[in-house]
């Protein structure tokens, strides 16, 4: 059967059970949007701008543990993706990327709306392609999906001159498989590595887990917690393996970094062996290299052989998949215990909590996640921006389920939590918290239309300190208190929410803040939620830029 | 311990390789000397020989992310392996009635050829390591040079070791087959075991 490039690609979806992808029309793909009313079972979202598409697949992916697609056109379209692209690659999620480019002949002419899209994604993708023929849309699209979700996931982008969707080529079904000889998939760890490594542990009198967002992605939660009691060993978790760890297990002990858990910097710092497991011992999570833990022997299990070894000299390195990894390593971990050590942990923990709440009646950050998290029970799932509500609700939010906690990690970006919400919610039916900041949430608000649109239940619960608050905290404490292009003006976020025809309300005191939660409750639509915070409330703990773990800060009399 | 190290990788011989191989490059700041690609005995695939300069931890980083590339299909560090490598230089030499004699017996001695002869000057073909290129190099410089051009060092295993990627279909034995590549160590020693 011939079909045009357009139906191709739109077979190659449905064939991929794509049930939902972003996107954004224009001259280029315009082939393409006249088949989409062909394909009613793959929803078509229509963003309010292409990065917004770009990052509603990435939190869809996260949340549907699916590859997320997105797409756009040529040109300005696709330069718009290049944010949300490079936050999947710095976070490893999977997402297939379409866009259009100007007709074959054109290319390399400077087209109207041409972008060499495939040259400038070179350096944020896992892998791209530009299609010249038809006949190459469903093996490269194959191994789009292929690639985006196997080993270390990644986005991958294919790009598609106009008239290659228009031509025609046969059509013989989805390919079976894929023939790529550079990329074999390496889940399965070496032996000997496995060996070398239960060894370590089983050695360890001190050992501490640090969990990071492989765990999540591989969805290794019970390998983890069956490791982890077994061994007796304390979890912590990056900031991207918040809930892969299940927070209300005694074995559990927050996370680690710069505005980590302070028992969780100090027990990192402390250990005899540190364990991790798909992470990859990132600056802001370890803190100055030369200075941590240096007795340490570290084991480190990770997807991604380029990262053993990386940043750390590495005692015992185990390259793999972390389900696979942890289910071939738990027959040899022994029955171990390390009361002294859990206890040496514990005190620590005593005496620096993090559950605290202050008094009094003004909204405060880390009192409203506490509040948050008990209206609704632990159970929600919660996108954040970048910044202090996002360290907050880190900190405070008790996470469980893998796949509850949706962050930009790597490359922090801001703006994030509005339309990656947005495309999370298509994939569970559940309302879900988006916590913005006030600066993030103007950067991407126009996805309040989208939202409208679909009737997404959607909370965005805006965290508004009226200031750019986390860069304020390091003016405050490390640039003299110098404040400048910090204090935020705004709208009205009720009024904006009700332009958009999306419920707007606002708290400026616990007593409302809680009355809203109940208020909520069993509402079907998107809401907007502008909390009046306390205007200049710092972040605690704190490991100041280029300090080590153990120099974490709990107040600014401590700098 | 800073030094020259040979890497050889096989690529697949599609448009775009060597953009992708050279943004890896620059984006993590791996100090490339020199890069040389070509066809080699299999089809369909090219060889490409790189020069890094860099310690022990940095080269073996270059391996692993340049193995990342999708379409590299292996990659292997050879410095410590029995090698043997080659470069050739192109030479243009100011030689006249007056010292063509002197320049022709420096030609003798590095056995290199006379590839051009004009009346004020000579192209001198050079075929040899480093090393030997340098110092020829250096002689000539005596005598005035035109115009010079190296092609970068090619290198190949000695004996019957091959640095041919394994042509295997089954995935778990590629796997096998990358790990035991990546990293100098030998088969059966971690890489970057701190003792």
């Amino acid at each position: 059967m011939r079909l045009t490039g357009a139906r191709i690609l739109m077979e190659c979806l449905r064939a991929e059970g794509v049930e939902v992808f972003f996107g954004y029309p224009g001259g280029v793909v315009l082939p393409l949007y006249n088949t989409l009313g062909e394909y009613p079972d793959i929803k078509h979202v229509l963003v309010r701008h292409e990065q917004a598409a770009a990052h509603a697949a990435d939190g869809y992916a996260r949340v549907a543990g699916r590859t997320g697609v997105c797409l756009a056109t040529s040109g300005p379209g696709a330069t718009n993706l290049v944010t949300g692209i490079t936050t999947a690659y710095m976070d490893s999620v999977p997402m297939v990327v379409l866009t259009g480019n100007v007709a074959r002949d054109l290319i390399g002419r400077d087209g109207f709306q041409e972008a060499d899209i495939t040259g400038i994604t070179l350096p944020i993708t896992k892998h791209n392609y530009l299609l010249m023929r038809a006949s190459e849309i469903a093996p490269a699209v194959k191994e789009a999906f292929h690639i985006a979700s196997t080993g270390r996931k990644g986005p991958v982008l294919v790009d598609i001159p106009k008239d290659v969707f228009i031509e025609e080529a046969e059509w013989d079904g989805y390919p079976q498989g894929v023939s790529l000889r550079g990329y074999p998939i390496m889940d399965v760890p070496r032996e000997e590595e496995v060996d070398r490594a239960a060894e370590t542990i089983n050695a360890a009198k001190k050992p501490i887990i640090i969990a990071g967002h492989g765990v999540v992605q591989s969805e290794a939660q019970e390998e983890l917690v069956k490791f982890a009691e077994l061994s007796d060993t304390p979890v912590l978790t990056t900031l991207l393996g918040i809930s892969g760890m299940p927070e209300d297990h005694e074995l559990s002990y927050g996370f680690l970094g710069m505005h980590g858990h302070f028992y969780a910097n100090m027990a990192a710092d402390r250990a005899d062996v540190v364990i991790g497991i798909g992470m990859r011992f990132d600056d802001r999570a370890m803190g100055r290299f030369s200075d941590f833990n240096p007795t340490a022997k570290i084991v480190h299990i990770d997807i991604d052989p380029a990262e053993i070894g990386k940043n750390f000299v590495t005692h015992a390195p185990v390259n793999g998949d972390v389900k696979e990894t942890l289910s071939r390593l738990l027959p040899q971990i022994e029955l171990n215990r390390h009361p002294e050590w859990r206890a040496e942990i514990d005190q620590i923990m005593t005496q620096h909590p993090t559950d605290y709440i202050e008094e009094g009646t003004a909204l405060s950050g880390p009192w409203l996640v506490q509040a948050l998290a008990e209206a609704t029970q632990g159970d929600s799932t919660i996108v954040t921006g970048v910044g202090q509500h996002q360290m907050w609700a880190a900190q405070y939010y008790p996470y469980t389920k893998q796949r509850q906690w949706v962050t930009s990690g790597g490359l922090g970006t801001m703006g994030y939590e509005v339309p990656a919400a947005m495309g999370a919610q298509f994939a569970q039916q559940e309302p879900i918290w988006s916590i913005c900041g006030d600066g993030g949430f103007q950067m991407t608000s126009q996805e309040l239309q989208t939202v409208a649109d679909h009737n997404l239940p959607v909370r965005f619960a805006i965290f508004n300190n009226g200031f750019l608050g986390m860069v304020r905290q390091w003016q405050e404490l490390f640039y003299e208190h110098n404040y400048h292009s910090v204090d935020l003006g705004q709208p009205d976020f009720v009024k904006l929410a009700e332009a958009y025809g999306v419920r707007g309300v606002r708290a400026t005191t616990r007593a409302e803040a809680m009355q809203l939660f109940r208020d909520l409750e069993g509402y079907d639509g998107p809401v907007v939620i502008d909390f009046q915070l306390e205007r200049e409330e710092n972040v605690w703990p704190m490991v100041p830029a280029g300090a080590a773990l153990s120099e974490t800060i709990e107040s600014a009399e401590d700098l | 311990m800073a030094s020259r190290n040979t890497i050889v990788a096989h690529v697949e011989d599609r448009p775009g390789v060597l953009a992708r191989v050279a943004s890896l490059f620059r984006r993590r700041g791996f100090n490339i000397e020199s890069l040389t690609v070509g066809h080699c005995e299999e089809p369909g695939l090219s060889r490409m020989t790189i020069v890094v300069d860099g310690d022990d931890h940095q080269v073996d980083q270059v391996c692993r992310q340049l193995f990342k590339l999708i379409d590299v299909v292996s990659v292997q560090d050879i410095t410590y392996a029995p090698m043997l490598d080659r470069e050739l230089a192109l030479i243009k030499v100011s030689a006249s009635n007056f010292n063509r004699r002197e320049v022709l017996d420096v030609v003798e001695v590095f056995r290199a050829d006379v590839v051009d002869v004009h009346a004020e000057a000579l192209i001198i073909q050079v075929l040899g390591d480093e090393g030997k290129v340098d110092a020829a190099v250096r002689m000539f410089e005596q005598f005035g040079i035109l115009e010079m051009v190296r092609t970068g060092r090619v290198a190949m295993r000695r004996g019957t070791e091959t640095t041919k990627p394994p042509a295997i279909s089954d995935s778990q034995q590629a796997a096998a087959a990358i790990r035991a590549m990546l990293g100098r160590r030998p088969e059966g020693v971690l890489p970057f075991a701190s003792d």
